[in-house]
């Protein structure tokens, strides 16, 4: 019976790998690029953990909130009302570079209204504090820009191509060169400037930062503005995929399991976090899904995530936390 | 000047730690309990009971587990969902392998049973601070979900996998299955909530309780007066989720009697209950029952004030329930983290002073 | 000071040795904390630990805590050699402590905090979760216990008068005292206080050795310190060890460390009188 078990889950599925192997990098490029998506959520959680010490519960919402600003305006919709003026409709860049502004105006009521009035309080509480700005964040988009699912064109090019008997796609190419550049930017940003190391003693201790002079509440409006940004780049790629709608929000959740596996306050861990989860999810719904009815999909991450804590709890790339008392 | 102390000296200790210290407190609990009681069945309509009474009452249970967990020892769990599904999930197979067992028994063993499931995803992620028991709950609630519903053992084999709670007497009275009375329901479930409520407060109250208050407020310290953080988590997170098994038996099977377990717990339930306790009160076993009034109240009140009102379209009021959820947790948060239950006693210390200002 | 001048007529105390640190060393990364230190502390007397900020003071309470792990070196605790004991076995083992930054449970009252002092002394069984769960009985029984002892505590460190008040809300003062209170619960045979005076007034600190004092005369509890108050080490410890940098520089009665030059250069400055 053992020996059944074994046959049948764990070398059925290799032997269809290896039998199949053009399909099985289709696969796996497939779980790279859907890992590519979720390491760019994960990107902004990394950024506000490591500038404030936050969890920020409403990165996905904030992706989506993006998103709908943006289709809104590319539609010309009025908000609140939603009715759409073909003469308001704005091209992609002009409507990219006004939700930008609005996320930027997004990061300045956050920091007033929720970070300030907290700042010195439990982690626990900030956390809780981001799951109800999450939730108020969905029902305002919702209320502003309508509830359906909406199609997002920013003009990526569409279609594939074939190389070595694989299937790539056009769009997947796009999304991960998006990731490379944006994580550049990023990592030079943090490493290089003089704002990114305030960021980073920010995220070390609050009250010496300010000791020194380091303005919390602009670099806390900073960090959630590029936050903000970093979401829109993740809106705009889901949504030009699977069209903007309310699961965007659930993505916030996956990218929990993502950080456990790359460490909360790592650049390079999220990303490589997230193409770990992303393939992995992949491999185990298509070859393992059919054995148990499939569906496998949605719990692989957090299951996944919760074997990594049992090794090794700070991810790959994470900080070891010292406690001094 | 009616909410006075003066005149009351306690001359024990044990007088000084009473549940409620003050007679006059005593009295106004007596009078609630007797309404609830005696007065409420009869005069309640069948809407009330169903659509407001019962329901609070079972998620207070739950809101109660999740409390311990998160307001008393400070560690957080989103699964709380999947833990209500388990619990009902375990009544079910209970009510329908054993047809002659006691029905407050079965709710036992379902309490046991989840305890034990939470067992298995507790054990790993306590032992490390953090998020980290978030992200364990997080991944029961998803994998239970789908746990329930791939496998049919679970529903009996039922081909729409619903689970539908048989007949059930308890001193001959019908309270479950769909000839039971919303009355007789009601007084089950206000019984054996209120007992459930007793003990989690005595538990509180005591040693037990001091425990979990000493790990979430400063773990390290208490660490080093000798309590032991890991057995401290694991027994919060143990009696957690025995009341959050039996609070989604008695919504399964008092409450809803039939049920599709992915769609009724799902991971909105674990949102919903979690906003129950901080608007309610982090650590308040009254705060868990203001709270889980407040979440069941509120849609109702929303729908009919908007929707039939004002003619909004019900997919907005859902929308703007999200905005009010989310911004009343904000507010909670920052302006009275102790949530409800703290704003009764302010109001019962303004009471005191009262006719003078301060 | 004057008020603790009396003290001055007592004699060393001559009891066996309680504790001994031999050879510790620790060290964070790079960064070393302690360096060899060696020092006894004999039961019955009061020792003081002082030294620049720095020096490693908090951290040599932490090794006999169990809290950090030294690299060498051992501790040996009523003649048996420990090896890497845990914080809550170190408190079973009769080690109790105050910390410099006030670690009391701020959600909880004074009263309560001292309850919990006496977590480790409470009846296992009767206190456990089927009895609390009904609390009649047993549990009740129990608390009771338990709460007159700890009244006894708040009655010695007069501070009825706060005995439900969250101690979120006491000045800095009374915090000292309540941790004081939960630290003396376990009825602790070596007690640590971390800087207990710290950012008292003069009133505060004549009340706070009054019972550090008391604490040692009546209950007999050996006290390990931890003080920058000079007048305060000098008037009321028995012997006092001085850390730099990590490392033992003197070690001896109040009198001898006073005029020792090496800590006059490195901590005390010119010494006046």
């Amino acid at each position: 019976m053992i020996i059944e078990l074994f046959e049948v889950a764990i070398v059925g599925p290799i032997m269809e790998m290896i039998g199949f192997p053009a399909f099985f990098f289709e696969v796996v490029i497939g779980g790279l690029m859907a890992g590519v998506m979720y390491s760019l959520v994960a990107l902004g959680f990394v950024l506000i953990f490591k500038a404030s010490g936050v969890f920020n519960f409403a990165q996905g919402v904030m992706a989506l909130f993006a998103a709908l600003t943006l289709v809104g305006l590319m539609t010309g919709t009025i908000p609140l009302f939603r009715s759409q003026v073909e003469w308001l409709a704005l091209p992609a860049w002009i409507a990219i570079i006004l939700t930008i502004v609005v996320m930027i105006g997004l990061a300045y009521l956050v920091e007033r209204f929720v970070l300030r009035p907290l700042v010195n309080q439990d982690p626990i509480i900030m956390f809780m504090a981001t799951i109800g700005l999450a939730f108020a964040l969905e029902g305002a988009g919702d209320i502003l820009w309508g509830s359906e699912v909406k199609p997002l064109d920013v003009g990526i090019p569409q279609g594939f191509f074939m190389w070595q008997g694989i299937q790539f796609q056009i769009f997947d190419m796009w999304a991960a060169g998006t990731a490379a550049v944006l994580v550049t930017v990023l990592a030079i940003f943090f490493q290089k400037t003089r704002i990114g190391r305030a960021l980073r003693a920010v995220a070390d201790d609050h009250q010496a930062a300010l000791s020194v002079g380091i303005p919390l509440k602009t670099i806390w409006v900073i960090v959630w503005s590029v936050a903000g940004i970093v979401a829109l780049v993740a809106g705009v790629m889901w949504g030009s995929k699977s069209g903007v709608q309310f699961s965007l929000s659930l993505i916030a959740l996956k990218a929990l399991p993502v950080l456990i596996l790359g460490g909360f306050t790592s650049v390079p861990g999220a990303i490589v976090g997230g193409l770990i989860i992303g393939v992995g999810e992949k491999l185990a719904e298509v070859y393992w899904g059919p054995l148990v009815n499939g569906a496998i999909e949605n719990w692989f991450a957090y299951v996944l995530a919760l074997v990594f804590l049992l090794f090794r709890p700070q991810g790959l790339f994470g900080e070891k936390i010292i406690e001094r008392v | 000047m009616f909410y006075r102390e003066a005149g009351q000296f306690k001359t024990s200790y044990g007088a000084d730690q009473a549940i409620f210290p003050i007679v006059q407190d005593r009295w106004f609990v007596g009078l609630v309990i007797l309404l609830a009681y005696a007065v409420v069945p009869f005069v309640a309509d069948e809407y009330m009971l169903q659509a407001i009474l019962i329901p609070t009452l079972a998620f207070a249970l739950a809101a109660i587990g999740l409390n311990i967990l998160t307001g008393y020892c400070g560690q957080l769990s989103l699964g709380t969902g999947g833990f209500m599904a388990t619990g009902a999930i375990a009544c079910y197979k209970l009510m329908t392998a054993f047809p002659e067992m006691n029905l407050l028994v079965i709710f036992l063993l379902s309490g046991l049973v989840t305890a034990g499931v939470g067992l298995l995803f507790g054990i790993p992620s306590l032992r490390i601070k953090g998020f980290y028991l978030a992200v364990a709950t997080l991944a029961a609630q998803f994998f239970l979900s789908w746990l329930y519903n791939k496998v049919a053992w679970f529903v009996n084999y039922a081909p729409s996998g619903t689970i539908t709670a048989p007949p059930r007497e308890i001193f001959g009275v019908l309270v479950t299955g769909p000839s039971a009375s919303a009355e007789a329901r009601y007084m089950f479930t206000l019984v054996v909530v209120t007992l459930f409520a007793l003990i989690a407060k005595n538990l509180v109250r005591g040693p037990v309780g001091r425990a979990w208050m000493a790990i979430r407020d400063m773990d390290i310290a208490a660490e080093i007066i000798g309590f032991r953080p890991f057995q401290t988590k694991l027994l919060a997170f143990s009696v957690s989720s025995f009341y959050v098994g039996v609070a989604g038996a008695v919504t399964f099977a008092v409450w809803l009697g039939s049920v599709e377990t992915a769609e009724a717990f799902d991971i909105n339930v674990s949102f919903q209950v979690l906003f129950m306790i901080i608007i309610g009160g982090l650590g308040s076993i009254l705060g868990s029952f203001l709270g889980a009034g407040f979440i069941i109240l509120t849609p109702i009140l929303l729908t009919n004030t908007l929707v039939i009102g004002l003619g909004m379209q019900a997919v907005t009021a859902k929308h703007i329930e999200f905005v009010v959820f989310g911004g009343l947790i904000i507010i909670f948060l920052i302006a009275e983290p102790l949530g409800l239950a703290r704003l009764w006693q302010i109001g019962k210390e303004k009471l005191r002073l009262w006719p003078f200002p301060y | 000071m004057a008020a603790v001048a009396q003290h001055k007529g007592r004699e060393v105390a001559a009891g066996e040795v309680l504790l001994n640190v031999e050879n510790i060393s620790l060290s964070f990364g790079a960064v070393q904390a302690l360096i060899d230190v060696s020092f006894d502390i004999r039961k019955g007397e009061i020792r003081a630990i002082i030294g620049p900020n720095g020096a490693g003071k908090t951290s040599m309470l932490n090794v006999v805590n169990g809290f950090y792990h030294p690299r060498h070196g051992q501790i040996v605790y009523k003649g048996r050699v420990r090896q890497q004991m845990r914080p809550h076995e170190a408190a079973a083992q009769g080690i109790s402590r105050t910390f410099q930054n006030v670690a009391l449970f701020r959600g909880m009252t004074t009263l309560d905090n001292i309850m919990t002092g006496r977590n480790l002394k409470m009846n296992r069984w009767k206190a456990n979760l089927l009895p609390a769960a009904l609390y009649v009985g047993w549990t009740r029984s129990e608390e009771m216990k338990q709460r007159a002892f700890v009244e006894r505590i708040i009655d010695f460190l007069e501070i009825e008068a706060i005995r439900k008040t969250p101690v979120g809300r006491l000045p800095y003062g009374l915090q000292k005292r309540v941790e004081l209170g939960r630290a003396l619960a376990a009825e602790p045979e070596l007690l640590l206080l971390d800087e207990p005076m710290a950012g008292m007034n003069i009133e505060e600190k004549q009340d706070m050795c009054r019972f550090i004092l008391d604490v040692n005369d009546e209950f007999g509890t050996t006290i390990a310190l931890i003080e920058h108050d000079m007048g305060v080490v000098m008037d009321i410890s028995d012997r006092v060890v001085v850390l730099d940098h990590g490392v033992k520089i003197a070690d001896g009665t109040p009198d001898q460390v006073k005029n020792n030059r090496d800590v006059i250069d490195a901590y005390l400055g010119v010494s006046h009188d």
